[in-house]
């Protein structure tokens, strides 16, 4: 899982003449624009350096003119870098000879492209085979193979019609259809959904996940939509003037963006999609419904100074009590109060996974919320006050605010 | 007046009888006699194949093909055509003049077409070919009737030949054409496949640019056509002599009637290449296109997308 499919490291891309001086002028930490002016010469990438993992889906995002897609295409040797190392399978790009080149892109890494660029004197059928084709793979098998593929993403129907007779989502999917039977482990794909209207382009972003579920492959999406990134990127690069200004999961990227640009492009993300209750979670502190009293109970709670603890029944989640309710209790003139009696059952619990603007109704009993694993187990809880801190975006100074709160809910 | 030519003359005319007569007719006159053997035997084979068919089963071929691909309307001309030419007695210079143009033509596309492929495939190629090309159109054919008579004699191939040059310019040109309006992203889609340039001709940019091709073999056809008089001044037979012989003797009804006979050819085949080239293309660019392209090379094919996508 961990190991690096593809390895970039410092490359760079000059469009113009004279690279080494303009190389040299980059080193000493000229921009983008002042190379433009004084050499005439255009940056496309500068020293970008970065792993795509086996089987993930690695998204580069950036505005239009960033080197998006100047950088995807020094991957498969489409633009060869000025300078630089690209590895795939230990070979680099940079250097291998034409045919080894032309091997590399047969066998090892395919590509799929925003206006689909399909033949248009061709059938799917022949479309979707052309990688087999060029393998010198016989009529036969390359039509059976282009045959499932074309099942795979739900157009076995159309297999002999021409591209110019479907619908521009449709085209695309003949476009991942083609790469995915070429049989290669890394798919590229530049802004893929970018030409398609919004109810197509969602279809295909949930579509890709369901194949990438099953297929594995290591991919490299670029895209300028950053509500896409979010979604399908399992770590994200975002590029500015052709530098990558940082690089990581989306959580990272919201909570830590590394400067005022990333930031400026993350201000208005919907943020209850990009945490989950993973992000907000912490570790439980719980009690035994048959071990500890009520006195007991309440001094923890004070100690640590949280306003509910979650009660274990042995292994079993028990439910919660309240600090105000254990409060009353003891209040109680009958001698032999016991946690059972204070007992919320009717506890909130969700699963780690689940975003935060799922969390927000649970949030709203005021209750911490349970996070369970599959086998109803306990294993973290929500602050109610935390899923409202980060969906705000202001994660520590709510925290503070609420931490206030709690203080002065608490008696003395 | 002071004019230069009262400090210098120059005996241009001196220069290139030195050249031809002195340097290239002597040194390669063997070479270029041996290059028009393979004229004159695809002259030969096509010249008997078509004197040897009758008349009426040549008609009904080229009927055929005429309904095929132009439509009824252009297979009862042909029908008409073909038995006037063969009522008025031209029926046989008519079949020589048919083999003559369709050698010129075999010719100019056997050496046109890869021609053409090299340019669209080399910058340096074009640039190279492109004067050239321009000097072969626009030289009347006349200048170099004198020079093929002393390399290649007279006759038949030497004809032939002079053909050839006249015609050859539109087939390379279209070809050359066509494969560089193949759409970039198509040709990026083949390499990222790793294709060979080999496969990616064959796959994508022969295909794609068959349609403009096409159109360049029909223009190369028209001017072999209107080239058949000319060439028969030095040595080519069949309609083209009839018209020569007709001016010669101010024979005002055998120049028409081998006039005639030219047109009625030269109808047929540009609507049979026409309507061929038209089927070639369907399912790829439109020649209009094509030429569109050619004009605006950069504004066409983003303005072609945007026509998809919308
Ligand atoms: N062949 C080229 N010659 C010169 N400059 C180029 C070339 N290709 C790209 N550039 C320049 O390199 C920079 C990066 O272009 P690139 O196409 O990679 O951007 P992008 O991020 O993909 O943008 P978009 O979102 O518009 O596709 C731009 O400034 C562009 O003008
Ligand atoms: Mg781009």
């Amino acid at each position: 899982m961990q190991d690096a499919k593809l390895a970039v490291s410092h490359a760079f891309k000059i469009f113009g003449n004279d690279a080494p001086a303009v190389l040299k002028l980059l080193r000493q930490g000229k921009s983008k624009q002042e190379i433009l002016a004084q050499t005439g010469a255009t940056v496309g990438v500068q020293d970008a350096s970065f792993e795509v993992r086996e089987g993930e889906i690695f998204v580069v995002m950036g505005l239009s003119g960033s080197g998006k897609s100047t950088l995807v295409r020094m991957l498969n040797g489409l633009i060869p870098p000025t300078a630089g190392q690209i590895l795939i399978g230990g070979e680099d790009i940079a250097q291998a000879s034409p045919a080894a080149l032309r091997r590399i892109r047969r066998d090892k890494i395919s590509m799929i492209f925003q206006h689909f660029a399909l033949f248009p004197h061709w059938t799917l059928a022949e479309n979707v085979a052309y990688g087999l084709k060029i393998n010198g793979v016989p009529r036969e098998s390359r039509h059976k193979r282009a045959l499932e593929v074309l099942e795979q993403v739900g157009l076995a129907p159309w297999a002999d019609s021409l591209p110019s007779d479907l619908s521009g989502g449709m085209q695309q999917r003949v476009g991942l259809a083609r790469g995915l039977a070429a049989g290669s482990d890394i798919l590229l794909m530049d802004e893929p959904f970018g030409a398609l209207d919004p109810l197509i382009r969602r279809e295909m972003q949930m579509e890709l996940l369901n194949l990438q579920q099953t297929l594995k492959k290591t991919i490299v999406f670029i895209t300028h939509d950053l509500n896409e990134a979010l979604l399908l990127g399992n770590r994200i690069a975002i590029m500015k003037d052709g530098c990558i200004v940082q690089i990581g999961t989306a959580q990272e990227i919201v909570t830590a963006p590394a400067d005022d640009y990333v930031a400026a492009f993350v201000a208005d993300i919907d943020r209850g999609r990009v945490f989950t209750a993973d992000d907000v979670s912490s570790q439980p502190t719980t009690i035994q419904l048959r071990q500890t009293s009520v006195r007991d109970a309440l001094r923890m709670m004070e100690q640590g100074g949280a306003h509910a603890l979650y009660v274990m029944d042995g292994e079993r989640v028990a439910g919660v009590v309240t600090y105000q309710q254990l409060a009353a209790s003891e209040m109680d003139p009958s001698p032999t109060t016991t946690l059972q009696d204070a007992l919320i059952t009717d506890f909130p619990t969700v699963d780690a996974s689940t975003s935060l603007s799922e969390l927000y109704g649970a949030a709203g009993s005021g209750l911490p919320i349970a996070v369970t694993d599959e086998r109803e187990r306990l294993v973290a809880v929500v602050e109610p006050s935390d899923v409202l801190a980060h969906l705000s975006g202001d994660a520590v100074a709510a925290e503070a605010l609420a931490n206030k709160e709690q203080a002065n809910a608490q008696p003395r | 007046m002071l004019s230069p030519a009262d400090i210098v003359t120059l005996p241009f005319d001196d220069w290139v009888n030195a050249f031809v007569r002195g340097w290239l007719v002597p040194n390669f006159r063997p070479f270029f006699r041996a290059a028009q053997v393979p004229i004159t035997s695809v002259l030969g084979w096509l010249e008997a194949a078509f004197l040897a068919v009758p008349m009426l089963v040549t008609t009904a071929l080229f009927a055929l093909a005429a309904w095929k691909t132009a439509g009824r309307g252009m297979a009862i001309f042909t029908i008409l055509g073909f038995a006037f030419v063969d009522m008025i007695g031209l029926w046989d210079d008519t079949m020589t003049t048919l083999a003559m143009i369709l050698t010129a033509v075999f010719f100019c596309a056997v050496i046109g077409i890869p021609a053409g492929i090299l340019a669209a495939r080399s910058n340096l190629a074009w640039r190279i070919m492109r004067p050239v090309l321009d000097v072969m159109q626009t030289i009347p054919s006349f200048v170099y009737l004198v020079p093929i008579v002393m390399l290649f004699g007279v006759g038949m191939t030497p004809g032939i030949i002079a053909t050839i040059v006249f015609a050859l310019p539109p087939i390379v040109r279209l070809t050359n054409l066509g494969i560089r309006n193949v759409r970039a992203d198509l040709i990026e889609a083949a390499e990222a496949f790793g294709s060979t340039g080999w496969q990616m001709l064959w796959d994508l940019q022969l295909p794609l640019a068959m349609r403009t091709i096409m159109a360049g073999l029909n223009q190369t056809l028209m001017m072999a056509l209107s080239m058949v008089v000319i060439a028969a001044l030095i040595g080519g037979g069949g309609l083209g002599l009839v018209v020569n012989t007709g001016l010669g003797r101010m024979d005002v009804g055998g120049a028409t009637a081998g006039g005639v006979g030219i047109v009625v050819l030269a109808i047929v085949l540009d609507r049979i290449t026409q309507g061929l080239a038209e089927r070639s293309g369907v399912r790829g660019a439109s020649l209009r296109q094509t030429l569109a392209g050619f004009f605006r090379p950069r504004a066409t094919a983003p303005a072609l997308e945007a026509e998809k996508a919308g």
